[in-house]
Order: structure tokens, then sequence, then C-alpha cells
């Protein structure tokens, strides 16, 4: 995917340059995210970081230390009070709201502590919905979700409501539903947040899986045993960002 | 296992018209008590617009059976007269001898024919030819002339034999229609041997007798000759009058009609008396009636209205994570405030259908308890119920506008 594809009607063909290597999939230049208030808050600090394609990145960090504020920045729910970021190598800084709807729907994949499945809505469907949205061809939608429904090993569960499933179960839908559209990165706030320890693995084994078929993965997380599984580990405090070796 | 993170080829099938409303439809069905609650002021307010409707329509109908149903469907054209001097009222324009169809082609006139009395210029009717000059001049029945359409038009029948035809009227045939009390006094009371009699020393053919004419009694006592014979045989200048059989409260309309129908150029010149009394009579019965019912029903749609603005904020507020979770998933503002639109137009859409349909059987239970004809306009119905779906979209725009503006991370960090 190139940026033609972002910006279609706008920017003629021959002003794109064609990059030589693949851009990184996350690069964040100085960004900073400061809450108006008295004080203000300076939930994030001046950082920079870049996710290359393919990477497992965890990011670490006290409560209140400002890893939501970063993955929200990353997801484009929020826009950086300073800096640049770049999603795929496309500056995001400019883009209209709707065009960032777009890149959330087309290249991010989410995945929450609270799982946040429609509670009327059967496991399919839920997972169906996030292909409505993100330009998914029609016809491919249904094939598409069973697909990804099978990845997390969920094809016995097609039409149960979220409700009767155990919070694993939940998570692993909400993975699905993340990946379905086949997102550049996957970005996880506290998945396993409200899971045991033994479901937690197992979903942790399935972010491993995932890592190894190529997926570009950043999870946030205070539990030391999640974050030991990531290739690279982020350390937050205070809305300092600082790379762990 | 297939690697599924495959990069996307097209952003062909965005969030279209048949998601939204696969989503608004979800939306609805999640909570179907609410659903009923929702649409409880709608309906009432709906389908007592429609009882009122319904009902002014119904009696309206009743009234009009109840009065003389003559005097609320005859009306008459004739041409205005100047009253100048101290001479007769003299007719300023006279009317086309067409003026029967000209009427005819108007809504709401069921029947139209021209009358005219004809001068007999000193001759009389009689049932023999007069020999004698000696003899005194016997009185003479009344000449009149009309048209085809004027048996049907005032309401007359025959009693024998049969009324003029175009075809009589355009031949100027010398035919004649005998009243009934004119045949009596001319001892005519058989047609089907073609009797004569003689106007003057003509002879013309009887070829029926007529009785009622509940408009023109005069018709009774008079013998009537084809417009057409009239004009070549009696010089008969112009129609007099246009008689009008009309649909019940056709009048205004024809009142205004007739007039430039008959005469473009001068419809000052027609003088039109349509049934006035019977309908304002009814208008005045009708009219407190229909403004309590009215008032009623706009209360209702207010209140209808608010409910489900109210509720449709209410899940605004029930759903702001997930909203949230939509605009996580690439859903637009608007994607989200058409979502929230249309469920509150098929919310008030549903509410005016139930609303019209307890209407019409409001309307249908109230008549046959009275045992009246219910009448009822389909149109009035129809929108009706469309108008459900217009409080629906009025009441759906602040909450649309609300649940575009959530923003996600607040959104978000609530549960779903
Ligand atoms: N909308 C906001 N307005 C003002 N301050 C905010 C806002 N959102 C977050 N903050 C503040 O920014 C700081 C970082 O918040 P953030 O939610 O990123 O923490 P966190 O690292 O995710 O914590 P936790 O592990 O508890 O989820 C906190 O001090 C928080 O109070
Ligand atoms: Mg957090």
């Amino acid at each position: 995917m190139t940026v033609l594809d972002l910006f279609p009607p706008e920017a003629p063909a021959e002003f794109v340059p064609e990059p030589a290597i693949r851009p990184a999939v996350v690069e964040l230049r100085q960004v900073a995210r400061v809450f108006p208030g008295d004080p203000p808050v300076h939930a994030l600090r001046p950082s920079n970081l870049v996710v290359a394609d393919g990477d497992y990145l965890s990011i670490v960090g006290p409560s209140g230390s400002g890893k939501s504020t970063l993955l929200n920045l990353l997801g484009l729910l929020d826009r950086p009070t300073s800096g640049e970021y770049l999603l795929d190598g496309v500056p995001t800084g400019q883009a209209s709201e709707a065009q960032r709807s777009a890149l959330r729907g087309g290249r991010i994949g989410f995945v929450f502590q609270q799982f946040h499945l429609l509670p009327h809505r059967s496991v399919l469907e839920n997972v169906l919905l996030a292909t409505t949205y993100s330009g998914v061809p029609r016809k491919e939608r249904r094939q598409r979700a069973l697909a990804a429904l099978d990845r997390v090993h969920l094809s016995h569960r097609l039409h149960f409501l979220p409700t009767l499933l155990s919070g694993g179960e939940r998570q692993r839908v909400a993975i699905a539903r993340a990946v379905v559209t086949a997102p550049q990165v996957l970005l996880a706030d506290e998945p396993t947040g409200n899971l045991d320890t033994t479901t937690s693995d197992g979903v942790m084994d399935l972010f491993d899986e995932l890592h190894r078929d190529g997926l570009t993965l950043i999870v946030i997380t205070h539990d030391l045993s999640v974050s030991g599984r990531a290739e690279r580990r982020v350390r937050i405090t205070d809305g300092n960002l600082s790379e762990i070796d | 296992m297939a690697k599924i993170n495959v990069r996307l080829g097209s952003r062909g099938d965005q969030f279209r018209a048949r998601d939204l409303f696969r989503e608004a439809a979800a939306g609805i069905d999640a909570r179907p008590g609410r659903l009923f609650l929702t649409i409880l002021g709608t309906v009432l307010g709906i389908a007592s617009v429609v009882v009122t409707v319904g009902l002014a329509q119904t009696a309206s109908g009743q009234i009009a059976r109840q009065f003389d149903a003559v005097a609320v469907t005859q009306a008459m054209a004739e041409p205005g007269t100047t009253r100048s001097g101290w001479g007769p009222a003299q007719p300023v324009a006279a009317i086309p001898w067409d003026s029967d169809i000209r009427a005819g082609r108007i809504a709401g006139v069921e029947a139209a024919g021209l009358f005219a009395s004809v001068s007999l210029q000193g001759e009389v009717i009689t049932a023999l030819p007069v020999n004698d000059p000696s003899q005194p001049m016997p009185a003479s029945p009344p000449l009149f002339a009309a048209s085809a359409g004027l048996l049907d038009a005032v309401r007359g029948y025959t009693t024998a034999g049969r009324f003029f035809d175009a075809g009589h009227d355009a031949r100027a045939d010398r035919v004649v229609v005998l009243g009934a009390r004119a045949a009596e006094r001319l001892g005519v009371s058989r047609v089907e041997r073609q009797p004569s009699i003689f106007i003057g020393d003509r002879s013309y053919t009887v070829i029926g007798i007529i009785d009622g004419m509940q408009r023109r009694t005069d018709l009774i006592d008079g013998v009537i000759v084809p417009m057409g014979t009239a004009r070549a045989n009696f010089g008969l200048q112009a129609p007099e009058q246009v008689h009008m059989r009309i649909a019940v409260g056709a009048g205004p309309v024809i009142a205004e009609q007739v007039p430039i129908a008959l005469l473009p150029n001068a419809p000052d010149n027609v003088r039109v008396q349509v049934p006035v009394l019977g309908s304002t009579m009814r208008d005045n019965i009708q009219a407190d009636i229909n403004v309590i019912f009215l008032a009623l029903g706009a209360v209702a749609l207010l209140v209808g209205g608010l409910g489900i603005a109210n509720v449709t904020l209410l899940s605004v507020m029930e759903r702001v994570g997930e909203i949230g979770l939509r605009r996580a998933l690439g859903a637009r503002r608007r994607d989200i405030g058409a979502q929230f639109m249309l469920e509150s137009v098929a919310v008030g859409l549903l509410g005016g259908l139930i609303g019209a349909a307890l209407g019409v059987a409001v309307v249908v239970v109230a008549s046959a308890a009275q045992a009246w004809t219910p009448i009822l306009d389909t149109v009035v119905v129809l929108a009706s119920a469309l108008g459900g779906g217009v409080i629906g979209l009025v009441a759906g725009v602040y909450p649309a506008l609300k649940a575009a503006s959530v923003e996600p991370i607040t959104a978000l960090r609530g549960g779903l």
C-alpha cells in the first residue's frame, strides 16, 4: 500500500515518491501531549519512537505514567499537542478527521482491556462489524471473519453472545475483530488486565503466533511476564519514554 | 494456517446505506420493551390526528345525507343581469350553447343541462290544430327549451317514453317532451303511438312525459322542446340557465370555476348559485370539534417527538462505549450520526404506522356504533404514518449530533 491509497483524488501520482525501502510502521518525532489545566498535565513529554514492520513492542510503566495517552496517539484516537506522527510513512498531523477514521479502520487494530464487544451481537457479528467500517469488500467479509475467528481458535463459538463467553474467549473475539481487517499494526491496552494468569497466557500465546505471522504488535501492560514476551520493551515514567535493552 | 495479515487492496466497500440500515435495525431491535414506550406518544398523536380527520370526514358525509340531498347537490349558473333604468332586468351577456358541456367537464359536476323559456309569440299549444278562429283561444301551457342533460341535472324522470338526446337537439327535430301536468291537460297519457301536439299550426311528436324536476317544478306544467329546435323554430337567442347536479361539498369550487368555463373572457358576467347554507352550517358544527381534537393531537405529537428525542438521547448516553468502539473501528462522525438519525426515523415511522392503523380502527368502530358510513381519505392515513417518520427525523437531530460529537478516547475509557 502506498500513500496513493490514502489521498486518492488530491495527490497526482507523479508527485508521490515511491519509497525505496519500507518505511517504519510507526514513527514518532518529538511527539508530546499536554492536557490543558491548572497546572497543565504533561502526559507525554516530547518523545521519539520508531517501530518497524513486524516488530513486537511492549510499553511498561506505572499507573498514570502516560501509557494510554501514548496508545491513543498511536491509534489516532487523539492528536499530539506537538511533534509529528508518521503512520506507515504518512504524516498524520494534517489529516482530516475523516481521513484519520479511514486510517483507523484500515491500518490499525485495537484490543482493549474491557474487550468492548457489543453485548447484543453474536461473536461473528462483532467481528463483522470491523469489516463494515474498514472497506473490506462485501463479498469477502464473512469469509474473512470466519478465518479470523478460526485464527483465534473460536470457530465453535460463532453464534454465541459475548455475555456467554469467558474473559479469555471474549478477548480472543476482540483480537479476531482487530485482525480481520488486516491492519498494519495491532495496539493493545492492558489486554490481559481483566484476565487471570492462565487465560492471560493463552492470549499472549496468540499474540506470539500473530507476531510470527508478521503482524506488528504494540502491547501496553504493567505485567512483567506479559512484557517479557515482547522483542522490544519501552518504559514510560512520568511521560518520559526510554527503551529497555 | 494462512496468514491473514494481508494488505487491503481497495477501499471499495466503505460503510454504506446497507450497513447503516443493518446497524440501525440492530440498535432498535436490542431493546424491544423500551421501543414500546418510545413510540407510545407518537402512536397516540398520530392516532388522534387520524381519528379527528376521519370523524370529521365521516360526520360531514353523514350531515350531508341528513340535509335535503337536493339542496346540497344542486347548482345553477346564468348570465348576470343589469338593472339600469326602470325596465326589466336584462342579461349582460349570453352564455354559449355548449355551456352544459363546458360545465360538465368541471370536477364535481355530475350532470349538467341547459334551460330556457321560449316565447310563443302569441301562438298556443294545443292537442288538436285550431281550425275555428272564431273560438276563444284556450290558455296555452308554457314552452321551454332544454338540452339532453337537463332532466338528470334537475332530478326529473320520465313516466312514459323518453327524453331528448343530443341527436334531436342537433337536428332540431320537431319533437317535444311534456311535463306531467301539461300532458294531463293536453290529454296525452301514452306515447307509444307517437301522438302529436300543435304549437300554433305546426305539429310536434310527443316522445315522452316527465315528472319530478325538484329544481324546476314549473317544467311539470310545460311543454319542452330541444334547444336546437327552439333555436331554429322559435328564434331562441341563448340558453338562460345551466343546471348542475354536483358532488357534496363541491359548491365553492364550482362557484369559482363555472364562470371561467362558460365565459372565459368575462367570468364576472356569470352568476352562480351553489349550495352554501348546508356546508357552512356543517363547517360550523365541525370547526369546534376539529380544533379541540387537532390541538390534542398536536400536543400528543409534541410529547411523542420529545419522547423519541429523549429515549434516543438516553440511548446515545448508554451507548457511548459502543460509539467509541465504532469510531476506533473506523466509523466517521457522520456514520455515527446517520445511524442514530436512522434509528430515530425508523422508531418514528413505526409509531406513525401503528398510530395510523389505530386511528383507522377507532374511526371504523366509532362509525359502526353510530351506524354511520366511515369515510377516511387514504392520503390522510398514509400522510399521518409518514408524519411519524418526520417527527422521528426532527427528534433525532439533537441526539444524532450528540452521538457524532462523542470523543472516542473519553468514550472508550468507560465499559460497553
Ligand atoms: N483528558 C485528560 N485530561 C487531563 N489529564 C489527563 C487526561 N487523560 C489523562 N490525563 C492524565 O495524564 C496522565 C497519564 O494518563 P494515562 O491514562 O495515559 O495513564 P496510564 O499510564 O494509562 O495509567 P494506567 O496504567 O492507570 O492506565 C495521568 O496523570 C492522567 O491523570
Ligand atoms: Mg491506561
